[in-house]
């Protein structure tokens, strides 16, 4: 995950940066390759490979995967043409819909309490920690939030699965060292806390991202401003909702918008640890799609799921987008 | 300690330096005493003290997973069951370890997930290169659209890709084939690749372009002896990200690579979840065979990034 959430990241940096620069650095001349002379046709022979391998592992599959939500298909015999029943069932689907509610718990714990607490945290750390017991401190701690982020996920979510196993697991034994065995539980197995269980992991997960991110975005911040905000009486809060929050909105956007993703994307986690159990407790759509495919081998129904959650993806990314564009607008006209 | 404190900057700048552009050069500020040098100005009021104790309490809390299974990775389950989690092992027990790395062949998964991610990395960087050449320094007519195709690449969720893949890997005999899994992630590391060095590449330095093609090279020289000297900054530390990236990959792998002897570390290490010789200590033991690489990649690319960003940064 967190390979994906810092990719992400970037990617819509680079978004801002190279649209940024088409403009401003567009010469005055025609529009030529960077090297003189030669015509840019030939330029295509270098796209050739790279494109040639994008439309076979991405466009086909992705247009193939289109037509088969309109199919039944078990993987065995051709596909039948069933119009659009899939879409029908899925609409009428509890599970579908379990699978999205479930969604937006990881949200909560992949977007909502990471980017707030990532907030607070960058700020302290930044702002005051640093100030007043030095940067080294400051990074180390900044390092030690992020140590989760390192891991690939299905191994985060082994090294804390480990921790609340039901028989003798780390957390129940220590809840009966200190006197409270009775809030012993299989964590994991038990509907009721299963999904809250998988949020808490997620947090701790995630956290470290915003927080690096949002350091790295303060570091632009003038210290002056905090200094003059000081001297003028403006207390910590006021500092840091007068300059923090809006100096790093951009890069606020930019946690939210990948978190977010991240979030209706996650499938290591759930895979590893609950499998989507106890019943449907914490399916997401990811490992629903994943368990049509190849536990039910519904490939027909699985692909539906797939591509209804790469259009809430595309409408979520659209819309941050939007949202970013028009505040970027209104900013510009201030 | 340091190097990990000193990775972490990197880790975030050395992703935004290529794009350069990004509205404010925060990315770009000398690093390491980069931190705009504050005075520390006031006294520490026990508000202060107390800040800083909630965040350090906090880093404890966050680090205690890792500490916990590094206790009892080298603990007997019967220790474990008298003297419980937090208790130092009595004896340096081993055997979960070394019953877990043989159960999985570890070297072997090693060797895998080196194989694959190393692959990918360098044909990923390659792809990227060619492309970014041809829409950076070219400007190919259409290249927004292709840029919006490739982002598109991107964003998806894997599992739309899935079966297709799978059905195609499948007729084409390269089902549980690591080549399928290494063609793939080629395909999608280097799609965000593209993009970055695209960006990077619009800005290259036009006299040295002009001036070595007065000197009559070729394209395919100029790319060579100009474009990539140049770039190599930005593209190792590409080759890094790809190598780590797919490396922590889970979904595809999983699904491409279901005999033993072609998995990685990571899905060798899940699929074994429950398996009936993990017992509480050894299952301990995986997690930690598991983060161990991850752990030592961290540590060692950190030079190199490091650099990176430096060499970097003289545009």
């Amino acid at each position: 995950m967190s390979a994906l959430d810092t990719r992400a990241a970037t990617t819509i940096e680079a978004t801002d940066a190279a649209g940024g620069r088409r403009r401003s650095r567009r010469p005055a001349g025609p529009e030529d390759g960077l090297i003189p002379g030669a015509r840019r046709g030939t330029y295509w022979l270098y796209l050739v490979p790279g494109l040639a391998l994008l439309a076979v592992i991405v466009v086909v599959p992705l247009v193939w995967n289109v037509y088969l939500t309109f199919t039944e298909y078990r993987g065995i015999r051709p596909p039948e043409w069933i119009g659009l029943e899939n879409w029908v069932e899925l609409m009428g689907d509890r599970v579908f819909w379990t699978s999205f509610g479930n969604s937006i718990a990881m949200i909560l714990a992949m977007v909502i309490a990471p980017t707030l607490l990532g907030l607070l945290l960058a700020a302290m750390l930044f702002d005051l920690i640093g100030r007043k017991f030095g940067g080294r401190l400051a990074s180390f701690l900044r390092a030690t939030y992020y140590l989760p982020q390192i891991l690939p996920a299905v191994i985060a979510a082994i090294v804390i699965g480990w921790i609340l196993r039901p028989q003798n697991g780390a957390l129940n034994q220590v809840l009966e060292a200190v006197g409270l065995g009775d809030l012993a539980h299989n964590w994991l197995g038990s509907p009721d806390t299963a999904l809250p269980s998988l949020m808490v992991i997620m947090v701790w997960v995630q956290l470290g991202y915003p927080i690096v991110i949002f350091m790295a975005a303060l570091q632009r911040v003038d210290p002056e401003l905090y200094e003059a905000a000081e001297l003028d009486g403006a207390n910590w809060f006021q500092r840091f909702r007068a300059i923090t929050l809006g100096m790093i909105r951009p890069e606020i956007f930019v946690v939210t918008l990948t978190c977010t993703i991240a979030a209706l994307k996650v499938f290591g986690p759930v895979y590893a640890l609950t499998g989507g159990g106890p019943g449907t407790s914490t399916i997401v759509p990811a490992y629903y799609a994943y368990s049509e495919f190849f536990q039910s081998q519904q490939v027909g129904y699985g692909a539906t799921i797939a591509t209804a959650l790469t259009i809430v993806i595309a409408a979520v990314s659209v819309l941050f987008i939007l949202a970013q564009h028009r505040m970027e607008k209104k900013e510009a006209e201030r | 300690m340091s190097t990990i404190i000193e990775e972490l900057d990197p880790e975030r700048r050395d992703v935004e330096l290529p794009t350069d552009a990004a509205p404010a050069p925060a990315a770009l500020t000398p690093r390491s005493g980069t931190r705009p040098r504050r005075r520390r100005t006031g006294k520490r009021t026990p508000g202060d003290w107390l800040v800083l104790v909630i965040a350090i309490v906090l880093g404890f809390f966050i680090a205690v997973p890792f500490l916990l299974i590094l206790v009892n990775s080298f603990k007997s389950p019967a220790d474990y069951n008298t003297s419980g989690p937090l208790a130092l092992p009595t004896e340096f027990y081993v055997d979960g370890l070394v019953a877990f790395w043989e159960r999985v062949n570890f070297p072997e998964k090693l060797w895998n997930s080196v194989f694959i991610s190393g692959l990918v990395a360098v044909f990923a960087v390659l792809i990227s290169m060619f492309n970014a050449f041809a829409l950076g320094i070219g400007r190919v007519k259409g290249r927004l659209w292709i840029v919006v195709l490739i982002l598109l690449a991107n964003m998806l969720p894997q599992e739309v890709l899935l079966y297709p893949l799978y059905f195609m890997f499948k007729e084409a005999g390269l089902y549980d084939s690591q080549w399928a899994v290494i063609i793939i992630f080629t395909v999608i590391q280097s799609a965000f690749g593209t993009y970055l060095l695209a960006s990077v590449y619009s800005t290259f330095p036009k006299e040295l372009l002009e001036a070595a093609s007065l000197d009559g090279a070729s394209r395919w020289q100029i790319l060579w002896r100009v474009v990539y000297p140049i770039s190599r900054p930005t593209l190792s530390v590409l080759l890094i990200f790809f190598f780590i990236w797919t490396w922590n990959e889970f979904l595809i792998p999983l699904t491409f690579l279901v005999s033993n002897a072609t998995q990685t570390v990571p899905v060798a290490i899940t699929v074994l979840q429950g398996d009936r010789l993990m017992d509480v200590t050894t299952t301990s033991a995986s997690a930690l065979l598991g983060l161990i690489p991850t752990l030592v990649f961290f540590l060692i690319f950190q030079r190199t990034l490091t650099r990176g960003i430096t060499a970097g940064a003289v545009k």
